[in-house]
């Protein structure tokens, strides 16, 4: 891993115009994600996560935009290049995984069509170079007797195998960062497990970095090397995986972990976050977070958090502001 | 009710659907009929006031289980037994109706399982209506009275579904289920369209409503997570057949089928960072063509001569705790 960053996200906003006003998805995100590192972008729905991940690869659909914040990727600009430059980039330098992987291939084309296709728009390849090339790349991804398989067409795989040949036809022309979007959330438990065991290897082998987009803790903790926790468009909590989950201090991430259930550890009555993710049209002032935080405090309900260092991560949290230590404190000490 | 009959049993229920092509393309391409077992032969009890849970992969038939439970669904063989009589042999549609108003269902996507068109009293009102429970006159003060039982206002009762978030929504489902006083209800997948914060609120909702009401659960996921913190017994489907039945901390102490031990596995665990589950080669074989012998055989790492040639019979351990399909399970 270089100290440079591959990609640098800054201050980030995506904003969709409607007739009851702007709404905004995705809200002043920033992180930065290294080469053959995996980052996991963890959040329930309406979070914003897929929203980031379109944002980054130029996917935004219209009359969504980006309006606000910087891209970075190996140091260049991306988020305001033509849509001509921003083609090439896409599927050569940035790469991405879908969820349902019979939607994300063409039915008509067989897989090698495809690949082959994908290939030579990328690479200088002849036609028979390509062809040797799809062979190898489906049998690095473990699709078995690649050779003839590789005529097949996507009905004939199972869900698992298209998974695998959508994670193929990815790394196709060498990206240097694969996004991947809930890439097995439509797929069965040991098959989940294949495939990120899959993606793992890959990302060190190649060197290529990840963003992982799912909903699933257990994938998180088992994937990634660093997590952002997103809340209503916004980063609640980043920092490494472990830090995290095993300690969280957001009182969002918090929750979040009390109440998911586990196969191993303790067996009482789960915790639950009351309410529900605020809709997008009506965010409330302040912190997102506040009207289901049990913890909130007065300048949760007038001023946005902005992300500081607590225990080796960055939350966005009021109660972490040093004035409100400093105010407990002295509280504290006059009650005493 | 005597103390020993199960509320439910299941009794070698099997399900065969008939997945053949239109007679002529069958008698162009000179194919025979093809069947697809969904369910084979599969028996469990669950007791008054107990939750059993299904757990196993798409394909592996426990929806089907659920539905034929509830009756919607004719089992071509194997009877479904509640307080020990058989329902699909029932012939008098009066009995036949007050068995069904005991039971009832609460479906995974609660965005497709209520009406969009119907205001909220209306959709909770209608077992009430549909088993003439209570004059009309008196519908609209129960509906107030399960609204406030899920945890909804009574104003909530004149909105549509839409008008809801998912959680609130499988709440509403909740409510009806609730409205003709069951006292059986089969949950399939209930909080798997849901986010964790809000499947923790329904999870816990659903216990307090077994408590209180003194429900009895046929609890249908393929998260053994969310099945952990549900069930007390536990029911693993693999390819239509149960391949090992036992009560909850038997089987997440010491679960004896090679395939209950890979689900635990390759399932994702919150606390184990960067762990590599040990991987599983292949994926749910076809249920037209199962594997001969034991079904999951080509999966296993241990299999044996015998497994691919001889189907395992269930056989007990533990004194009768757990029940496992195995040839090779010895304690």
């Amino acid at each position: 891993m270089s100290d440079t960053p591959l990609l640098k996200v800054s201050d980030l906003i995506v904003e969709f115009p409607t007739r009851n006003g702007v709404l905004r998805p995705v809200d002043r995100v920033g992180f930065e994600v290294r080469a053959g590192e995996i980052l996991g972008l963890v959040g329930e729905s309406g979070a914003g996560k897929s929203m980031c991940g379109s944002a980054i690869i130029g996917l935004i659909d219209r009359p969504g935009r980006i309006s606000g914040g910087e891209i970075h990727l190996d140091g260049e600009r991306i988020d305001n290049l033509p849509e001509e430059r921003m083609r090439r980039i896409r599927g050569k330098k940035i790469a991405m995984v879908f969820q349902d992987p019979l939607t994300s291939l063409n039915p008509l084309m067989t897989v090698g069509q495809q690949l082959i296709q994908t290939i030579r728009t990328h690479l200088p390849l002849s036609q028979n170079d390509a062809r040797a090339k799809a062979i190898a790349l489906l049998e690095e991804v473990g699709i078995p007797a690649a050779a003839t398989r590789i005529d097949a067409y996507p009905h004939q795989f199972s869900g698992g195998m298209r998974q695998r040949v959508v994670i193929s036809l990815a790394l196709a022309a060498e990206p240097e960062l694969i996004i991947a979007d809930e890439p097995t959330t439509a797929l069965d438990v040991s098959v989940q497990a294949q495939i990120m065991a899959l993606l793992k290897r890959l990302c060190r082998e190649r060197g290529t970095a990840v963003i992982l987009i799912t909903h699933d803790m257990g994938v998180i903790a088992e994937t990634t090397d660093r997590v952002a926790v997103l809340y209503a468009g916004r980063i609640a909590e980043i920092g490494p995986t472990r830090n995290v989950l095993s300690a969280p201090s957001h009182p969002y991430t918090v929750g979040l972990m009390a109440s998911t259930p586990s196969t191993t550890g303790s067996l009482q009555t789960l915790s639950q976050i009351p309410g529900s993710m605020p809709n997008l049209r009506a965010i409330p002032k302040g912190c997102a977070f506040n009207q289901r935080c049990t913890k909130a405090i007065s300048a949760c309900f007038n001023d946005i958090p902005v992300l500081e260092p607590v225990n080796g991560s960055e939350v966005a949290c009021w109660l972490y502001d040093p004035a409100y230590k400093q105010i407990e404190k002295e509280i504290s000490g006059a009650s005493e | 009710m005597t103390g020993d009959t199960p509320l439910i049993s299941a009794r070698s229920l099997g399900a065969v659907f008939d997945v053949s092509k239109p007679w002529l393309n069958r008698m162009l391409a000179m194919e025979s009929k093809r069947f697809l077992t969904a369910v084979d032969t599969v028996d469990f009890d669950i007791p008054k006031g107990k939750t059993f849970a299904l757990v196993g992969e798409s394909g592996s038939g426990k929806s089907t289980i659920g539905r034929m439970i509830v009756g919607l669904q004719k089992p071509t063989s194997g009877q479904v037994l509640i307080d020990g009589e058989d329902f699909f042999a029932i012939k008098d549609q009066k009995r036949k109706l007050a068995m069904r108003r005991r039971i009832q269902m609460i479906f995974q996507s609660p965005y497709a399982s209520l009406n969009p068109r119907w205001r909220v009293r209306h959709i909770i009102g209608e077992p009430i209506r549909a088993f003439e429970l209570m004059p009309a006159s008196e519908v609209d003060k129960r509906v107030a009275e399960l609204l406030d039982q899920v945890g909804l206002a009574k104003s909530d009762g004149e909105k549509f579904p839409h008008e809801f978030s998912g959680g609130q929504r499988q709440r509403i489902a909740i409510a009806r289920a609730l409205a003709s006083n069951p006292e059986f209800i089969v949950c399939d997948e209930p909080t798997s369209a849901l986010d964790v914060s809000v499947q923790s609120q329904v999870l816990n909702l659903m216990k307090t409503l077994q408590r209180e009401l003194g429900l009895t659960y046929l609890f249908i996921s393929h998260d053994l997570s969310v099945i952990r913190y549900m069930a007390d017994e536990i029911g693993v489907l693999y390819l239509g057949r149960l391949v090992e039945v036992a009560d909850r901390d038997s089987l997440f102490e010491n679960p004896r089928h090679p395939y209950t031990r890979m689900l635990m596995d390759a399932a994702p665990h919150i606390d184990a960072f960067g762990r590599t589950a040990e991987i599983v080669s292949g994926e749910i074989p076809d249920p037209i063509n199962k594997p001969s012998g034991c079904s999951f055989h080509p999966r296993c790492t241990l299999t044996e001569d015998r497994c691919r040639q001889e189907r395992p019979a269930v056989r007990e351990f533990d004194n009768g705790k757990a029940k496992v399909a195995c040839h090779l399970c010895t304690a």
